[in-house]
């Protein structure tokens, strides 16, 4: 194998590869918050509410999770092109994975809700708490913070998942990559270069996620246990 | 049919097909190179945990399309010129070899550490106690979340489309390029993917139903 390595395209590249991890940051931290909020107005939907509600949520939760992501992008963006509503690729790749992310953060929040021990359920009532106080100052505290390892991981992948906005011409990461390696035909080490970069994110995506969770959850940073 | 031709139904089905091809090749992979990694994780060894670790993590933290675009040009770079479907075929088996790896951890150091140490007294060498006393165990606690993870490999073919791989979502692509029935197109790309997707949802949690009750 006579082949030479030439990662002299890092330098030359630099301002677009910068431009590319911003964009995919960009798309994970907008979709976070969207994608929580709606995984958990559904995973209460699913348990509380009426059966129409639980219906819809079940049959959006198991669409989403047994269907890959690139076709709901594509669907998406390209059924909106048709009904000739212009929305541009990031607007499009937000909201394909706030939908996606939503449907696993239920699942996950649906765990969450139902390992709250009754003895919770019971002392919020004995307090007098309205069925909406109980939910917001009693089980969702406690649920997220029995799921937060579980939600993490979720949002680790999703910013992986990002890596295929470049489908619809998001030029995030991955599409700068692309961009590079048709100019400099150095294909392999671009990848390379772009898988280090990845993983570097992920493990900082982590980190940051964890640290969140130490300022958030004032019981396990007094106490440090787990519940 | 809903505005398609029956060659461009057939087009997509003839994906589908290559994306079940895939789905199998990513499995059979992922268990074969699998295993090793479950087991050099569950081991005392610590330079065998230390580099299935590593390598775990890694595969965790790269997504998956650049997985198959590094496997892709570095298979060109060696001077080889392969198919769209060995590169893809590589790249979903250390991508499923890693996760099925890390999902096997589990099951192995899942069962009770008492059925090791009754292993033991019964004078079983370490190989006899691993495959006699535990592996049956453990095996049990895998079917669940492994039927599980077929799904998200079934799901992330999808990915190969990146490099070109002609699959269901790759026809999917190319029937909506030239008819722009978005919709309709994927809507039905989608719906044979759920098809394959659901039912293996739907055992895996039978499955682990039954593994709990038990």
């Amino acid at each position: 194998m006579s082949y030479e390595f030439d990662f002299s395209f890092l330098n030359e590249y630099l301002p677009e590869l910068w431009h590319g991890i911003w964009l995919t940051i960009g798309m994970t931290f907008v979709s976070i918050v969207p994608g929580f909020a709606l995984g958990t107005g559904c995973a209460i939907g699913r348990l509380y509410g009426p059966p129409w509600v639980q219906r819809i949520v079940t049959i959006y939760v198991e669409g989403i999770r047994n269907t890959p992501l690139i076709i709901q992008v594509f669907w998406l963006f390209f059924g909106l092109a048709v009904l000739q509503v212009r929305v541009g690729p990031f607007p499009a790749a937000v909201i394909a994975l706030v939908i996606n992310v939503g449907a696993y953060t239920a699942e996950i929040m649906r765990a969450g809700f139902m390992s709250i021990p009754k003895g919770q359920l019971e002392a919020a009532a004995c307090l007098a708490l309205k069925p909406s106080q109980s939910l917001w100052s009693v089980q969702l505290p406690q649920a997220v913070e029995r799921v937060y390892p579980a939600l993490v991981s979720q949002f680790v992948l999703m910013m992986l998942a990002t890596s295929i906005m470049s489908q619809i011409s998001a030029e995030e990461l991955t599409g700068v990559a692309y961009m590079i390696q048709s100019f400099t035909f150095r294909g392999f080490e671009v990848y390379l270069v772009i898988a280090v970069i990845y993983f570097v994110m992920a493990c900082l995506l982590r980190l940051t996620l964890l640290g969140v969770a130490q300022v958030s959850f004032p019981r396990k940073r007094r106490l440090g246990t787990p519940l | 049919m809903f505005g398609l031709t029956i060659e461009q139904i057939a087009f997509i089905f003839r994906g589908a097909g290559w994306t079940i091809v895939l789905s199998l090749l990513g499995f059979v992979g992922g268990t074969i190179f699998g295993l090793p990694v479950a087991l050099a994780r569950a081991s005392h060894n610590r330079g065998l945990n230390l580099v299935s670790g590593l390598f775990v993590q890694l595969v965790q933290g790269i997504p998956l399309p650049v997985i198959m675009f590094v496997v892709y040009f570095g298979i060109s770079i060696g001077g080889y010129d392969v198919p769209a479907l060995v590169a893809a075929g590589i790249a979903m088996t250390l991508y499923s070899s890693a996760y099925l790896g890390e999902i096997w951890r589990g099951c192995i150091q899942a069962v009770p550490k008492t059925q090791w140490e009754a292993g033991e007294c019964l004078a079983l060498t370490n190989f006899q106690r691993f495959v006699y006393v535990i592996l049956p165990q453990a095996l049990r606690i895998a079917v669940p979340p492994t039927v599980g993870f077929l799904v998200q490999i079934v799901k992330n073919t999808s990915y190969a489309v990146v490099i070109g791989f002609f699959d269901l979502t790759y026809s999917a692509k190319v029937i909506n390029n030239s008819t722009f029935m978005p919709f309709t197109v994927f809507t039905i790309a989608a719906l044979i993917y759920f098809a394959i997707c659901f039912p293996m949802s739907v055992m895996a949690r039978r499955f682990e139903r039954r593994l709990n009750r038990s």
